[in-house]
């Protein structure tokens, strides 16, 4: 399916082109900057609209396609497109995009120029990189997401935020790093970078396996998965609402993306060889991540522990290798990305009239903010995986490819469940109920511009919930083309176990 | 009935549930249970016409759209009109719809009134899902759906710790149970290749025998699978090891736990087993599992029941024993006879709750048995019907409780499983506990003087008609529900069992008429020995329980703590995985080892920068030195190779 208009670039460079013009106005007009980077944001998720409806589902091949000569020295092209695997999380990093805008509309009041420029520069690089399908391409947009990303955490975070982002920096640059040599490593061998063309290399088993995990360095830190993870709880509860938001929706998915993007279709003898590692680390995170978070004082940090549990599910469905598995973990990073983004905003929201994240210092919220604590507890019920959510239609499909994969992983991981189910309830419990805590008595009720943040992830929390179909259908041929791709046959791997 | 028409039945209570969750607060405030009370009862009248079709013979199984579809796997929402859902669309339609009335009068002036009614349609909508699912999956959704309600609605009154404490415990302690049931759906679909009943039972055949490897253990899938759905069972209807949270839930409105934690909710358990029933039968060893955990169950309950001086916490263990009965029902094969109790159970036991809700609307809010008394004269209807209610679950001849239970023990006595007749000792012992406790709360609560506050006691009244007329209502059912499936024995044609044998077939065992005599008689005669008891002990002679106590102080503090089941578990799982969470994963893992680590690596390469930096001085002198020190090196290993090489 191809648009008369270039759909793509314009998703991409209309924020990057947005962000140039923020930068050419004096930063006293904040009123304008912020309004700028609305309307950028708005006619990004506009443009969406068309993509949705114009995704041509039956299509394995990349639609949308916009492709031109670049550096033509190196064989680099401009090439961008999407398919199944990723049309998802452009629209999805278009619709954080406008919410972090808006959370930050009253809350960010210290340098309000560069702020709301770097979340229109992340915002056309995160789009950016779903749509490469020259590596190098997506090297530059990966890369480029992580400058705007540190300075918020850097600059508008809490009060460790220095740390909290130069170890976020550090961590993701090894891995990219990594990556990098991997990269080129592969431009020697097929001397391109286009993504469709390396597919057609017959790499040696050696050779995919060194690639493999040269690649698995910078999505492994990503996701994050065990052991891999302590960049993250620092990073996503220094960071500014709007940082965190980013940080859980879209940039943690870029390492899941990654992997079935380029590490399955690409090495897929070394991914099958690797794939007893690979469930073994996803549960771990999953059963680790889950308890670490029972432990939490703070809010924030546990809502950032439950990621790493969740992203646990998300890998366990990937490394499952199967068509429920690997269509479980895109719709649980689309869920995740809506359930914890909402959950992150939530925290902004009682934040910014409390200015703690201390769990203690909560108690009683229910009967002071009865619209808020309504809104949480779909939010907590979505994140713990309740039928009627979007939560439960990954988590099942997960668990079911995973069985189908490794019964013993999947058995250990719907330990997860239950885990989730403690740690978010108790939180509820401490926040929301019992008698109401002094500090917080007379606090407003959400204001009609938050429950207007809320209310899109909300329709969606339901809407995948009850009719999935629509998500799920924009998934499957892709994923049956890239099971195909792996295993050479995609039927008679959904039904492995009995065998 | 139309197809179509059937999709009301539901629906009509999820509307109500959104309109008042929606605008309640603001809009209808205290006349909130006008349209809740108008979709239940929308739902009521369509299930007595969806019972008429059926007992016609028109059965309906279809999907109304796809729900979820990946790859091999497609379900749909969709509904199974049978004898099963029928009779629990009545059960539930019927309890929902007495209980919303009888709500009106007990929660009256409360702050919560709008989301209360919200709640209690949400709850109707989640249960006739379940109830009426024609598949695994949307099962499951109501299953868990029924569970956010309990959650709910226990933990209504939320500013109390206890009751937010006890709405949490009800939660997980059911996710315990719903890991082995999410394995089980999972597990059906991986060997039959779909999750509607219907295809999962014809493919039944093709299992037997079979076995899977599972943790290196070689077991049979059937017993798997259906043991794995058990553990969902036994945690929503609160079998041990699982029952504690059922007790707790408590802490909710009185109401409440006569909808949910008595009539229905707790029952869906029981309702899987039957639903079900093929893959349970297909595995004989899963079936003593159902019948063995049901007679411990029973007995176990009704122990703890005898001594508890909390009203609603006499009724919830004696709830827990009940369910007991109705798995041994299940697990001897004799469904029917299951389901049979669980209908007359709904009605005496919905009773038995919303009498003691009447009993503490008279006694401002007070549970204790002990400081109550001599209620009889002051609130006739509450006690003529709790009295009937107690009659009726004690098993006194010609009211319901009787038929269904008499109908368990014959089952379980008469069955070709050799543990039929264990669990039949077990359930005869259970039952006479049940006729004494159930008249120990009526003679504490009823007779004698009153023992409470005397200011209360100047204010005793009886409840309003709102609350009164369910209590009348039920009271009928207690009386007459179980006349539909009156023995062959007793010259009745136990229709209720030929009714549901077209889902359930038929129980495996046979005897002669003069056993099953025997059986009844002789648990008529426990039944009576049960009243005969608490009457000498409470009426005749009130000095005896308390030297009981004081002689078995010992047996009497383990009853009393519930066998400290509680307290075991927050010694060994909930304190010692949250030490290990913090201690060893949080601390030492991540904190000590990999945070040391990454952090490490920094201040190693700034040491080893610190270190490599003291050689660049700045003085010629240094480098030169250096310079011919390297210079000599390179001269030696020369020389040493050309000293080789000669």
């Amino acid at each position: 399916m191809t648009a008369n208009y270039p759909i793509l670039s314009l998703l991409i460079f209309i924020p990057i082109l947005g962000g140039g013009l923020m930068a050419l106005i004096s930063r006293r007009q904040e009123t304008l900057i912020k309004w700028i980077a609305l309307v950028v944001s708005s006619f990004t998720l506009l443009l969406s609209v068309p993509l949705f409806k114009n995704f041509d589902k039956g299509s394995a091949q990349l639609q949308f396609v916009e492709r031109s000569v670049w550096i033509e020295s190196w064989n680099v092209q401009y090439y961008v497109g999407i398919d199944g695997i990723s049309v998802l999380m452009v629209l999805l990093s278009a619709l954080t995009a406008i919410l972090c805008v808006l959370i930050s509309w009253n809350t960010i009041k210290d340098k309000v120029k560069e702020f709301f420029i770097a979340i229109v520069l992340v915002e056309g690089s995160m789009i950016g990189v779903f749509c490469s399908m020259d590596i190098f391409l997506f090297y530059i947009f990966w890369e480029a997401m992580l400058i705007p990303m540190y300075l918020i955490v850097g600059i508008w975070g809490g009060n460790n935020r220095i740390y909290a982002a130069i170890k976020f920096f550090i961590y993701t640059l090894v891995g990219s790093v990594l990556m990098l040599i991997a990269i080129i490593i592969l431009y020697v061998h097929g001397n391109t970078f286009d993504l469709t063309s390396l597919l057609t290399l017959h790499l040696p088993y050696k050779l995919q396996l060194l690639l493999f995990w040269l690649f698995f360095a910078a999505f492994a830190v990503k996701v994050p998965m065990f052991p891999l993870h302590t960049w993250l709880p620092d990073a996503h509860t220094e960071a500014p609402t709007a940082g965190s938001v980013i940080l859980a929706a879209i940039l943690i998915k870029m390492g899941a993306y990654g992997f079935l993007r380029f590490s399955l279709p690409l090495f897929p003898q070394a991914a099958i060889a690797l794939t007893p590692t690979m469930l073994t680390l996803s549960v771990i995170a999953i059963v680790y991540g889950g308890l670490i978070c029972m432990v939490q004082s703070d809010f924030k940090r546990l809502i950032a522990y439950s990621s790493v549990s969740h992203m646990g599910f998300v890998t366990l469905g990937i490394f499952s290798l199967n068509i429920n598995g690997i269509e479980g973990g895109l719709l649980q990073m689309i869920n995740h990305g809506i359930v914890t983004g909402a959950l992150f905003l939530c925290i902004g929201i009682v934040y910014d009239r409390t200015h703690t994240r201390q769990i203690a210092d909560y108690g009683g919220l229910a009967s002071v903010m009865p619209i808020f604590s309504a809104l949480f507890i779909v939010f907590t019920l979505a994140s713990i995986g309740l039928p009627g959510t979007n939560g439960f239609i990954g988590e099942f499909l997960i668990l079911l490819g995973g069985f189908a994969r490794s019964p013993i992983a999947a058995i250990i991981a719907s330990s997860g469940i239950i885990i989730g189910a403690i740690y978010m309830l108790w939180l509820y419990q401490r926040v929301f109920f019992t008698a109401i805590n002094e500090k917080i008595r007379g606090l407003k009720d959400v204001t009609p511009l938050e429950i207007v943040i809320l209310l899109p992830l909300l329709v969606l929390v339901l809407w995948i919930g009850v009719y999935p179909e629509t998500f799920i259908s924009m998934l499957n041929t892709s994923v049956t083309a890239l099971i195909d791709r792996v295993h050479g046959n995609a039927l008679n791997e959904s039904l492995t176990w009995r065998q | 009935m139309q197809q179509e028409s059937f999709l009301y039945i539901p629906l009509m209570p999820l509307v109500a549930f959104a309109i008042n969750i929606l605008l309640g607060r603001r809009l209808f405030k205290d006349h909130a249970h006008w349209i809740a009370i108008a979709a239940v009862a929308g739902s009521f009248v369509l299930s007595l016409l969806t019972l008429k079709g059926v007992l016609n013979g028109h059965v309906f199984n279809f999907d109304l759209y796809t729900w979820l579809s990946s790859g091999d796997l497609r379900v749909s929402v969709g509904f199974m009109i049978d004898q099963l859902t029928a009779v629990m669309l009545i059960v539930v339609t019927t309890i929902s719809l007495l209980v919303h009335i009888y709500s009106i009068g007990y929660m009256h002036g409360d702050n919560g009134y709008y989301r209360f009614f919200a709640y209690l349609s949400l709850f109707t909508f989640s249960m006739l899902m379940l109830v009426m699912s024609n598949n695994f999956l949307q099962l499951y959704f109501g299953w868990e759906a029924v569970g956010l309600c309990s959650y709910f609605l226990i933990g209504f009154w939320y500013e109390k710790r206890s009751a937010a404490v006890a709405a949490k415990k009800a939660f997980i302690v059911n996710r315990f149970g719903d890991f082995g049931f999410g394995l089980g759906v999972i597990l059906v679909f991986l060997t039959f290749g779909s999750l509607h009943y219907d295809t999962v039972f014809r493919g039944l055949t093709s299992i037997v025998g079979q076995t899977v490897n599972i943790l290196g253990i070689q077991a049979n899938l059937s017993t798997v699978i259906a043991l794995l759905l058990f553990c969902g069972a036994a945690g929503k209807s609160a079998q041990i090891p699982l029952h504690v949270w059922l007790p707790d839930a408590m802490e909710g409105p009185t109401p409440v736990s006569a909808l949910i934690h008595a009539a229905t909710m707790v029952t869906a358990g029981v309702f899987m087993v039957a639903r079900t029933n093929p893959l349970f039968n297909a595995s004989p060893t899963a079936m003593t599992v159902v019948a063995i955990v049901g007679g411990l169950t029973a007995l176990f309950a009704a122990t703890i029941a005898l001594v508890q001086n909390d009203i609603k916490r006499v009724i919830a263990y004696s709830t827990v024993s009940q369910l007991g009965y109705m798995f041994i029902a299940c697990g001897v094969g004799a469904y029917a006879a299951g389901i049979f109790h669980l209908y007359t159970h709904a009605f005496f036991k919905a009773l038995l709750f919303l009498g003691a809700g009447s009993v503490m609307h008279a006694m401002q809010g007070e549970l204790n048995v002990q400081k109550m008394g001599g209620l009889k004269r002051h609130m006739p209807i509450t006690f003529w019907t709790m009295l009937l209610a107690s009659l009726s679950i004690s098993g006194i001849p010609g009211l319901s409780g009787f038929f269904s239970k008499d109908e368990i023990l014959w089952r379980a006595f008469s069955c070709h499983n050799p543990a039929g007749v264990i669990v039949w000792m077990l359930a005869t012992a259970a039952a006479l506990m049940t006729a004494f406790y159930s008249f120990r709360v009526v003679f504490l609560t009823f007779y004698g003087d009153f023992r409470g506050d005397p200011e209360v006691g100047k204010h005793l009244h009886e409840s309003p008609y709102t609350m009164t007329l369910p209590l009348i209502v039920l009271g009928v059912g207690a009386v007459a529900a179980g006349y539909v499936g009156i023995p062959h024995v007793l010259g009745g044609h136990d229709r209720f069992a030929v009714f549901m044998s077209s889902v359930v077939g038929e129980p495996s065992g046979e005897g002669e008429a003069a056993k099953e005599w025997a059986v009844m008689i002789f648990s008529v005669i426990v039944s009576l020995a049960g009243i005969g008891g608490a009457y000498f002990m409470y009426i005749k002679h009130p000095e005896l329980p308390k030297k009981f106590a004081e002689r078995f102080s010992t047996a009497h503090r383990v009853l009393l703590n519930k066998y400290y089941v509680d307290e075991i578990y927050e010694l060994l799982i909930i304190r010692s995985f949250y030490w290990i969470s913090d201690n060893i994963l949080n601390r030492l893992t991540d904190r000590t080892l990999i945070e040391g680590i990454v952090n490490g690596v920094p201040s190693l390469v700034n040491w080893l920068g610190g270190r490599l930096r003291l050689l660049q001085t700045g003085v010629l002198l240094h480098y030169t030195m250096i310079m011919a020190t390297g210079l000599m090196i390179i001269a030696f290993y020369v020389l040493l190779s050309i000293w080789n090489t000669l």
